[in-house]
């Protein structure tokens, strides 16, 4: 459970940002819009579909006890921040050896 | 003022039935509630609604669909309807965009769950077709040739209807190679 088998969505990665702090489902549409710099829109349905998932594999928890999903706060886990770093780590790995590779060939 | 309008779209028409609720909307139409070829609508400011349907994986009124059109609803839409498994929605355009399906997977998800639900019943008419034909032939029952018939015209429909969502997904998988 919780392991990293590849790369993340970019949807994934933005809502495991967000869930650094508790956050219910509208604010983590707000929260990923405003850190993307309005790039990036969620969808409800892939948001809902991504929240189950990650809940599921442990990477996130919701915080409410009652039953309104309305009003549900979810959070991140500590296997969440592992996939997180582990794929903060492989974005970097991209970024640097495209910019070595590019900076080369600009010559 | 409510204006009803009866209409009919296929399963796999979803994407030209949701053109035409939003041509509605776009019309100051706004979806007020969705039953079987049924299509109720109130008077809007034009353009002030977006609305869009999906088929669900479970039954609306199950406890999964429920906490779905729950999760949609606090993204600030509006449940406003339900036709067997599928949801209708609207949302005010000023409370910013509104999708349900972002992303190729969850595209590509939505579609295949259409297809399981008419492939059985493509496959199913096609046997019964079958059936009745040589029943038909055997007993001379024209009773029984004329169903087969039907049979088969709701196959072939129900064939090109599969083929227009297969296609649309070969499109997305072709895509999700490249794209999220």
């Amino acid at each position: 459970m919780g392991t990293i088998n590849g790369a993340l969505t970019e949807a994934v990665y933005y809502i495991l940002l967000s869930l650094l702090q508790p956050m219910h489902g509208y604010g983590i549409m707000q929260n990923v819009e405003k850190l993307s710099g309005g790039r990036l829109r969620l969808a409800a349905g892939t948001l809902y579909g991504a929240i189950s998932t990650m809940q599921e594999k442990g990477w996130i928890f919701a915080l409410s006890a009652d039953g309104d999903s309305r009003k549900k706060e979810y959070m991140i886990t500590d296997t969440g921040r592992e996939v997180l770093r582990a794929e903060y780590r492989r974005l970097k790995e991209l970024v640097e050896n495209g910019r070595a590779v590019l900076e080369e060939d600009a010559k | 003022m409510r204006q009803v309008i009866r209409k009919w779209f296929w399963a796999w028409e979803f994407d030209k039935e949701e053109q035409w609720l939003n041509d509605m909307a776009a019309q100051g139409k706004a979806l007020l509630s969705a039953r079987y070829a049924t299509y109720e609508f109130e008077d809007s400011q034009p353009g002030e609604y977006a609305i869009r349907l999906e088929m669900l994986e479970n039954s609306p009124d199950s406890q999964e669909g429920q906490q779905y059109i729950e999760f949609v609803e606090s993204t600030g839409a509006e449940f406003v309807g339900k036709v067997m498994k599928w949801v209708y929605f609207r949302k005010k355009k000023e409370l910013g965009d509104f999708e349900l399906h972002g992303d190729n997977a969850t595209r590509i998800k939505h579609l295949k769950g259409i297809m399981a639900l008419l492939l059985p019943l493509g496959v199913m008419n096609f046997f019964i077709g079958i059936y009745n034909l040589c029943i038909g032939i055997g007993l001379n029952s024209a009773i029984n040739v004329l169903c087969s018939v039907l049979s088969f015209a709701v196959t072939v429909l129900l064939v090109r209807g599969l083929k227009r969502l297969n296609d649309k997904k070969i499109r997305l998988e072709k895509d999700a190679q490249l794209f999220e």
